[in-house]
């Protein structure tokens, strides 16, 4: 039992090359970009697109953009979600977009969508990660 | 301004959350497209089956 962990770990080792979590904070920051890395390319296109355009039909459905500190723990576990989008949110702060409109059905759907597309981009580069670190076979 | 009804923003919904889950969630292609299309299934079946049981209830 304890040889084969042994083995494990070194199988791990031998896999991941020079900075182990690029491929998680790349995945993170743009959809795909962490299986860029590992030449995953059909995967970070399909990823790439779904992502985006589930953060995109989010914000043209008049959904809202989460901030920090708030106050509202649910507004603070929002924030988290949105924040899994990376320099999505991030330029959808800076561009002014998602204040929400709170009398309309539709944009209550697009802040859930914008929250769950931030969530898939963090599974997502987790996956890029374990890709990375060869925890995943590569098919 | 987009207006999407109720079921065409499960649609949507449904589409890219299910090919980020076949994706992560399995290793070969073949099993990614099936665990996708299981997913997608699940997600717009259940809330058809929802939706009605909401209709009955009303009822």
């Amino acid at each position: 039992m304890m040889a084969s962990k042994v083995q494990v770990s070194a199988k791990l080792e031998e896999k991941s090359p020079g900075l182990p979590y690029v491929a998680f904070v790349l995945g993170w920051l743009v959809p795909g970009l962490g299986h860029v890395l590992t030449r995953h390319w059909i995967r970070a296109v399909l990823l790439f697109v779904s992502i985006t355009t589930m953060f995109t039909l989010g914000i043209m459905m008049q959904g809202k953009l989460y901030q920090a500190n708030t106050g509202d723990v649910l507004e603070m576990l929002g924030f988290a979600g949105d924040l899994g989008c990376g320099l999505l949110y991030i330029l959808g702060r800076i561009m002014d977009l998602g204040h929400g409109a709170v009398q309309l059905a539709t944009a209550d759907y697009g802040t859930k969508f914008i929250v769950v597309a931030g969530l898939l981009n963090i599974i997502s580069a987790v996956d890029a990660h374990n890709l990375r670190i060869g925890r995943k076979p590569t098919c | 301004m987009l207006m999407l009804s109720h079921f065409s923003a499960v649609l949507l919904f449904a589409t890219f959350a299910s090919v980020v889950f076949g994706i992560t969630q399995r290793t070969n292609p073949k099993a990614m497209v099936r665990y996708g299309l299981y997913c997608w299934v699940m997600f717009v079946g259940i809330v058809i089956a929802a939706s009605w049981i909401m209709w009955l209830i009303r009822r």
